[in-house]
Order: structure tokens, then C-alpha cells, then sequence
């Protein structure tokens, strides 16, 4: 039997603005592997940034049940939602969202500081991650003092600080350039294959395609058909062949 | 779909990391924090020195001694004129408005950050905590320079008012003169300037931050400065 990580029951999110009702998600079925690399795929709007804040406890669907290790989120506390974003989840967001007034290594111990992780291990902790995303010359620096795709590359070390068994990332490429954007995806697929995190992104940067197991096609809040690793491989042959 | 090990709750984080949180963010914000606690700063200078003055007149006319400008004006029966009070209420009301509306700005352009740390795993009571714990720091801070800036316009003031008269019949300490009124003296003005400074910046600023941690973090992380 798969090991199912994420599981959507029909997840409905309304956006309400004034007398007018947003059907942001209609209804979204999906089930994720553990060790899967998803792609969120669709058009600016579609819901994909919506549904990963579903997915990531970030915010209530109106109807419908979200799923993360066969636990039901709608009947955790507030305690236990708030460790599991700290444990469970790492979260990668398209403007990075780092603590201004915390240097690169500041950042990455916030979640450990959270988790209750003595002084020592987590500066520790922290100096490997940021070693590992290729920062450990950087580390006291604060996010102002570094470029996109190093302030990408802090978050992500953040992302692991507490060992999650998920990276949820939303458009994490969106505000690079294109060689930046594919060391990135770069570094979270090694994430994927080395340590068997689960990696949900949304996206609609095509570089994504290769990487990733599955690609889930969402359009108005739907999902719209899901693609496996092999179909993908025809597709990104076709792309290449055309030539731009 | 098989169960995994069941989510634990949250702890609560001891009162030293907050306060090194906090106060690291104080000292990086630091052009910031001063703009903030100068508005707090500028409130209680203006109550302080109004409240001071009074505090002053009211000494020297116990003393016998009369202010070269103020002689015609109506008092009250205890001493105090009606345009004091009105001076004194206007003062507070001028350092409520001017604290709270500082603070509100200052924590309103830090929703993305509350949200932001809820994603890393912080409580809702840790986040309100480390703005109490900033906004008191700010508080205090900037009403101590205020009552002392405050002081010293009023002393000033009552310089070209009374002349060194002043100094001999300064009211430094609380004094209770025989019409049963109360004279609190310039040490407690001060002290509750200061008090009152810091409990206006910790409401001012808790009660924003507190609302912006209840709120999901998806939400406090979309708004934009
Ligand atoms: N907090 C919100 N309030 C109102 N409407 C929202 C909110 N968040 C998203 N929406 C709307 O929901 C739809 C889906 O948005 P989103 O999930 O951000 O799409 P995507 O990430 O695919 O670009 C859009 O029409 C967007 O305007
Ligand atoms: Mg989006």
C-alpha cells in the first residue's frame, strides 16, 4: 500500500470581499506519496498558492478535510497546528520571507528556537544547513546584504531546520533569474532524492517539469488532470524538439 | 492511509529567548525603533511639561508669589484654572492618540514577520509577548527622555515666569497643603509620565499584534507594508 503524506477531501476555500464570494478552490482531490517531488502547475490565479497554504496549515478551508499523515487538520489545536508547521513542515514561499532583523544563520535557528533546541546543537544545525545550500561564507549576513538566490538559499536552509518531512514551496523560482532559478530546483530536488522529503511546489516555471514525479494541472480552482513522471518526459522532449 | 506518529503540541518557549528576540530586533531596527519611541517621547514631553507647570504655578502661588502673566486669570476654588485643566486633558489626550497611533503603524508593517514566525511554529502568545516586551522597553525608554525633556521646559518656563524664586519653592515632592487638595510634585509627574508612556505604547502595540497573531498566517503574511 502507497504511504499516502497529503491527502485533500473536496477542499473548498471561499474568499469573501465585501457581498462578493471567491470560489478560490472547488473542490480539490488529490493524494501525495511520501518521498514525491508535485508540481502545482497553473495559470497566475488558478489557486495554487491557495491550495498550499491548505495544505500547509496556513489557512482553514471553507469545506472539505485536509490530510497530513492520515491526521485530520481540522481537529488539531492550536498548540499542536503550531508544532506542526515548527516539525512537520518546511515552507518555502516566492519572497523568501525572511526575518529582516535576523541574519542568515538567525533565521535558520528561529525554527529550532521554537522547537526548544539547546543553544549549541542548533547554531550548530544551523551552520550545516547553510553549509549544505552553499552559504557557509555568508552565514551573519542579514538578508538585505545578499542576493535573491542566496536570501532562496537561507530560506531553504530554514525550510530543513527542523528535519520536515515536507517542503511545501510556492513559486520558489518566480523571482530569479533563469540559471538561479535552476540551482534552486536544483537544490531542493538533491533535498528530495538524498533525504526522502516529500516536496510540494507550486509553480509555473517550466524548468520544474523534469524534476518533478507528478504534475498536478489546477485551472479555476480545479483540478484539471494529473501527469505522471513518463507523460512529462514526452512532453519535455516535444518542447525541446520545437525549438522555442 | 496509515497513522505516523501522532502530532505533539507546542511548547512554550522560555522568558530569556524572548527577551533576546526582542531585544536583538530592537537593536537591528534601531533607526526605527527611535522614530517609534520619539513619538512616544514627544507625547509625554508635552504632558510632563503642561502638568509640571501647573505643578509649579501652583507652588509659588501658595508661596505668595505671583506670576508676572498669569495674575488675571479665573482659578478655581483649589487653585487650579480651568484653562490648566483644559491644557492638561488636551496633553493627554494628545499623548494617547499620538503613542497608540505610533505603535498601531509600527506593528502593522510587521504583520508579514507575525506571520511569517507562526509558520516556523511560534504560539500566538509568544508573538504577542515579544511586542509587550518591545513596546514596554520602547515605552519606558521613550517616556523617561520625554518627562525629563518635559521637566525641563516647564523649570524654563517658570524661570522667565518666577525667576530664581524658583528653585526656593521648587515642588520637587508630593505635599498635601491644608485646603485637603493634593499636590503630587514633580518626582511622581514624572514617574507617572513614565507609568503612563509605557502602558499606552504596550496597549498600542499588543492590542495590533495580538490580532495579527489570531489571524491565519497566510492572511498576516499578504499584507503588504
Ligand atoms: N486572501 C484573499 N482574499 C481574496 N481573494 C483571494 C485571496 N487569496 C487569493 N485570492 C484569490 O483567489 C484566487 C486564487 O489565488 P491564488 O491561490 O493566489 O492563485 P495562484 O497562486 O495560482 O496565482 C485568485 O483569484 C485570487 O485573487
Ligand atoms: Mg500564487
Amino acid at each position: 500500500m502507497a504511504d499516502i503524506v497529503v491527502k485533500t477531501e473536496d477542499v473548498v476555500k471561499e474568499y469573501r470581499m465585501g457581498s462578493n464570494i471567491l470560489r478560490a478552490l472547488d473542490g480539490i482531490n488529490i493524494e501525495i506519496e511520501r518521498g514525491e517531488y508535485i508540481s502545482l502547475m497553473g495559470p497566475s490565479g488558478s489557486g495554487k498558492s491557495t491550495l498550499f497554504n491548505m495544505i500547509g496549515a496556513l489557512d482553514r478551508p471553507t469545506e472539505g478535510q485536509v490530510y497530513i499523515d492520515g491526521q485530520n487538520m481540522s481537529q488539531l489545536s492550536q498548540r499542536q497546528i503550531a508544532a506542526f508547521r515548527c516539525h512537520r513542515v518546511g515552507y518555502i514561499f516566492q519572497s523568501y520571507n525572511l526575518l529582516h532583523v535576523r541574519s542568515a544563520h538567525g533565521n535558520v535557528t528561529l525554527p529550532m528556537i521554537f522547537a526548544g533546541i539547546p543553544d549549541r546543537q542548533r547554531n550548530e544545525k544551523a551552520e550545516q544547513l547553510l553549509d549544505l545550500v552553499g552559504l557557509g561564507d555568508r552565514m551573519y549576513h542579514l538578508p538585505d546584504e545578499l542576493s535573491g538566490g542566496q536570501r532562496q538559499r537561507v530560506a531553504i536552509a530554514r525550510a530543513l531546520a527542523n528535519d520536515p518531512s515536507i517542503i511545501l514551496a510556492d513559486e520558489p523560482t518566480a523571482n530569479l533569474d533563469t540559471i538561479t532559478g535552476r540551482e534552486i530546483i536544483d537544490l531542493i530536488k538533491r533535498l528530495n532524492t538524498d533525504q526522502g522529503v516529500t516536496v510540494i511546489s507550486a509553480t509555473h516555471d517550466l524548468k520544474m517539469l523534469d524534476v518533478s514525479d507528478r504534475i498536478v494541472d489546477i485551472r479555476d480552482g480545479l483540478v484539471e488532470r494529473i501527469r505522471n513522471r513518463d507523460e512529462i518526459d514526452i512532453e519535455v522532449g516535444e518542447v525541446g524538439s520545437e525549438g522555442h | 492511509m496509515q497513522q505516523r506518529t501522532p502530532i505533539e503540541e507546542q511548547i512554550d518557549l522560555p522568558f530569556v529567548e524572548s527577551l533576546r528576540i526582542s531585544f536583538q530586533s530592537l537593536k537591528i531596527r534601531f533607526g526605527r525603533s527611535i522614530i517609534t519611541t520619539a513619538g512616544i517621547t514627544l507625547g509625554i514631553a508635552f504632558l510632563v511639561s503642561v502638568w509640571t507647570n501647573n505643578e509649579i504655578g501652583l507652588a509659588l502661588q501658595e508661596s505668595g508669589r505671583q506670576s508676572t502673566i498669569n495674575t488675571f486669570e479665573e482659578t478655581t476654588e483649589k487653585g487650579i484654572s480651568t484653562k490648566d485643566i483644559w491644557l492638561i486633558v488636551m496633553s493627554l489626550i494628545v499623548c494617547v492618540v499620538g503613542i497608540a497611533n505610533s505603535m498601531l503603524m509600527a506593528v502593522t508593517e510587521r504583520f508579514r514577520e507575525i506571520g511569517t514566525m507562526k509558520c516556523l511554529g511560534a504560539l500566538d502568545g509568544f508573538v504577542v509577548r515579544l511586542f509587550l516586551l518591545e513596546s514596554g522597553f520602547q515605552g519606558f525608554s521613550g517616556a523617561l527622555i520625554g518627562a525629563l525633556i518635559g521637566t525641563l521646559g516647564a523649570v524654563l518656563l517658570g524661570l522667565k515666569d518666577y525667576g530664581l524664586d524658583l528653585f526656593f519653592y521648587f515642588p520637587l515632592f508630593p505635599v498635601q497643603p491644608e485646603d485637603g487638595t493634593m499636590r503630587l510634585g514633580v518626582i511622581v509627574v514624572i514617574l507617572l509620565g513614565c507609568v503612563l508612556g509605557m502602558i499606552l505604547a504596550v496597549i498600542g502595540s499588543a492590542f495590533p499584534a495580538w490580532r495579527a497573531a489570531k489571524l491565519p498566517p497566510a492572511e498576516a503574511m499578504r499584507t503588504e507594508v
